[in-house]
């Protein structure tokens, strides 16, 4: 038995083989966009993996600190580290900002840390952590920053001594890990202008700046520039300790609100990347329906390209068997080869995106079942129709 | 039933298709959960370990002088400015005396009259004498006169009590020239404490030193114990320098230091600890120190901030590592070590940590250990490991 199909493709390979690449850039295309969701959420779970934590503590009644702002104040955190089944405590901030790099501005996320406390970042892939308390900085690579280099935040210049990667905030932007100290005052501190400015008007007002209380007028002054807060507490818990009765306490003692990592999960997910999630959803459902549809189309023109051929093959006699046969193996062979030129397209494009893209192995499955699926359905139209072909067309 | 030969155009197809098919297989096999992950690795080495403490601190003069009136006034002139150089004795500023000159005036005339009350007193007592001398030398007389019956006794009684009489009279007029001369120096020490208030109006330079701020002008009100001048030596220049209670193990009088001030950061100005403050600042959690300048620089301002490195004493061949290598992994402080193609986690103890990110390693390490320090992410112990030369993102 010769294989009809193998040699029909061998006679128009150029054909088919373009056919297929293209097909595969279309399916590349797919892949890639079930890519950008699966890194959106992955960006979203790594923020979560690298903060080291098992319990966020944040402002009562806020969802902070990702999805809401959250301030609480610095020292709330040593009742936390008093309190039963808590292992480890500290503060941390985050502030997105954009970050100068010479010409080019990079959005990052600055995350203020204490070290050696959960917050830190976990891993590096070269320099080393901050030794100084001041005026150092590890930074994701995705910045394009190099150990060595200064990054200029507020009014402080920062040495780059260490990069990392994948860390994340849960927008995707890269983050800059600074000593908590710093990160607090570039998070709160205004600028020169604005203290100035802020300064006379404290001195304007006869109530602040009384003739007979001298030293009155600069003490509010002190109060006004200092600042002694934080934007969440992460919490270690020892070994054993139940993350739900440690953030119970926490709720009912501290007057503070606690997150577990599942609830944490929930509101990055379901809540703060929801929409844009869903955006990436419908786009990903339209491009699949899109993609089955011109599957099926290349496919039936490709059968209808053959129309005097399956004629003449109908009037030798060919079963319908093997004529069916022929258009579906083609089909599957077509479906096969865009789904390894577009799984292979998106893996070489992925780092070229500006955000995350992640192709999951499970999506590649799954991308395949559905490739071949819709070519086996795209095939059956075209069999119809190479069945129903009158044998006298191949002579008529 | 015998099978085709295959043509060459289908051996090639299926070269192909395997080709395609290999190559997605070694995408997702380097790509997703089931990747190796890169690290680099190294062995501890033997080195002298120089740990160095850093601080921020501010410029501070050693003596500065805050001088005011003692009682509230006005202000009548300032004779210096800031930028001044003064002496210790220098006349600086003057308050208004209001009504201390007249009431100068009026003690002094006070004295003046008591001074003539004091005359007219001293010529009483030069009449009251002479009338005592006469009396004496009449009685005397008369007493004679007496013995030898030539008058009677009641004419010797007469004169006896005249006598006496001017004997009192005598005394008391002594008695008022005694009490003129308290007046006088009464009066004379009112004067003297009129003069000493008016002196405290004038306000002296207590020391030599540099006029820093210049605070109330003529004519404007202050308070008593408010500044109208502010007065620092210029030599007694010292940095208040705080240092991460966390990081400041080790920090000792005596240690020598290197200052960089803001304004000339190239520049490190050699200097030393002089004094650790015996009370820490609890709610920045950080110690204060003061750092002298071996020799104090010139043209520098005060409250200028500046970066303080202590050198602590070398650590003599310690075993270290980079301290990329330190990882937590459940809650314990340690590094992956590569056996082999495994990896284990060893909790280690640290000791003194160098400016350059090294840190001593106390136990925990075997001998030959491979550490991993940096990785591409978080690892565990069946993480697979592909031991690389740098990772990609860091440059050479």
């Amino acid at each position: 038995m010769i294989s009809l199909a193998a040699r029909d493709i061998a006679h128009g390979l150029g054909r088919f083989v373009l056919t297929g690449l293209g097909l595969g850039l279309l399916l590349g295309v797919t892949f890639s966009m079930a890519g950008i969701y699966r890194g959106m959420v992955d960006d979203a779970q790594a923020l979560l993996a690298n903060s080291g934590a098992d319990l966020w503590v944040v402002q009562k009644d806020t969802q902070g600190p990702y999805a809401e702002s959250s301030s609480l104040p610095d020292d709330a955190v040593r009742g936390i580290r008093a309190l039963d089944g808590v292992a480890q405590a500290a503060n941390v901030t985050y502030l997105t900002m954009q970050v100068q790099r010479g010409e080019t501005e990079t959005r990052a996320m600055v995350v203020g840390f204490e070290p050696g406390q959960p917050g830190e970042p976990p891993f590096l892939i070269a320099g080393r952590l901050p030794v100084r308390s001041h005026y150092e900085a590890v930074a994701d690579r995705m910045t394009g920053y190099q150990v060595g280099e200064r990054i200029r935040i507020r009014r402080h210049d920062y040495t780059v001594v260490g990069l990392t990667r994948r860390m994340v905030s849960s927008g995707g932007d890269p983050m800059v890990f600074i000593p908590l100290k710093d990160a607090q005052e570039a998070q709160f501190l205004k600028d020169n202008d604005a203290i100035v400015n802020n300064r006379a008007r404290t001195a304007a007002n006869p109530a602040l700046n009384r003739p007979g209380v001298p030293g009155l007028l600069d003490a509010i002054n002190a109060t006004q520039t200092s600042n002694h807060s934080v934007n969440a507490v992460l919490v270690r818990l020892a070994p054993g300790a139940d993350p739900d009765a440690v953030a119970d306490t926490v709720r009912r003692w501290k007057h503070l609100q606690a997150y577990t990592v599942a609830q944490m999960q929930e509101i990055l997910v379901a809540k703060l990347i929801a929409t844009s999630a869903r955006q990436i959803g419908m786009f990903l459902a339209i491009l699949t329906v899109v993609s089955a549809a011109i599957v099926a189309f290349i496919i039936y023109t490709m059968t209808l390209g053959k129309m005097r051929e399956i004629a003449v093959l109908k009037l030798i006699g060919t079963r319908n068997r093997t004529i069916a046969g022929m258009i579906l193996q083609q089909a599957l062979g077509l479906g096969l080869i865009g789904f390894l030129v577009g799984r292979v397209a998106a893996e070489l494009w992925a780092p070229f995106f500006p955000k995350y893209v992640l192709l999951l192995p499970g999506d590649a499955a799954r991308g395949f079942a559905v490739v071949m699926v819709v070519c086996a359905l795209a095939s059956t139209l075209a069999i119809r129709v190479a069945l129903r072909v009158d044998p006298a067309e191949a002579i008529g | 039933m015998k099978l085709p030969r295959p043509s060459l155009r289908q051996v090639l197809i299926a070269a192909a298709v395997v080709l395609l098919l290999a190559g997605a297989a070694t995408v997702a096999r380097r790509s997703g959960p089931f990747a190796a992950v890169s690290v680099t690795v190294v062995q501890p080495a033997q080195a002298d370990l120089a740990p160095v403490l850093f601080g921020i601190g501010t410029v501070e003069a050693r003596r500065s002088y805050l001088i005011g009136p003692t009682t509230a006034a006005r202000v009548l002139r300032v004779r210096v400015d800031v930028g001044d150089v003064v002496k210790a004795g220098d006349l600086l500023a003057e308050m208004d005396p209001v009504d201390l000159d007249p009431r100068l005036g009026s003690a002094q005339a006070a004295i003046e009259r008591g001074l003539s009350a004091q005359r007219s007193a001293e010529a009483q007592v030069a009449d009251a004498r002479s009338r005592q001398a006469l009396a004496a030398s009449e009685a005397t007389r008369y007493q004679d006169l007496q013995r030898q019956n030539f008058v009677s006794p009641s004419v010797v009684d007469a004169k006896l009590q005249a006598l006496k009489s001017a004997d009192a009279q005598l005394t008391a007029a002594e008695a008022a020239l005694a009490a003129a001369r308290q007046d006088v120096t009464r009066l004379g020490a009112e004067r003297e404490a009129v003069g000493r208030q008016r002196a405290n109006l004038r306000l002296l330079a207590p020391a030599d030193g540099v006029v820093t701020a210049r605070e109330a002008e003529p004519g404007s009100t202050v308070v008593a114990g408010q500044a109208v001048l502010k007065l620092q030596q210029p030599g007694s220049l010292w940095v208040t320098t705080r240092f991460d209670q966390a990081r400041a193990t080790g920090l000792a009088e005596g240690l020598p230091a290197s200052i960089r001030l803001r304004s000339a950061p190239e520049r490190a100005l050699p200097g030393k600890v002089l004094r650790i403050e015996p009370v820490a600042d609890s709610v920045t959690e950080e110690r204060i120190a003061q750092i002298t300048f071996d020799a104090p620089p010139v043209g520098v301002s005060t409250k200028e901030m500046a970066e303080v490195t202590v050198a602590l004493p070398v650590v003599p061949k310690a075993r270290v590592l980079p301290n990329a290598a330190l990882k937590m992994h459940q809650g314990r402080s340690g590094v992956w070590l590569l056996d082999g193609e495994r990896l284990r986690f060893a909790p280690v103890r640290t000791g003194a940590r160098g400016p350059d990110g090294a840190v001593q390693v106390l136990d925990g390490l075997p001998g030959d250990a491979r550490v991993v320090v940096y990785s591409e992410r978080a690892l565990n112990p069946d993480t697979r490991v592909r031991v690389v030369e740098r990772l990609a993102g860091s440059a050479p």
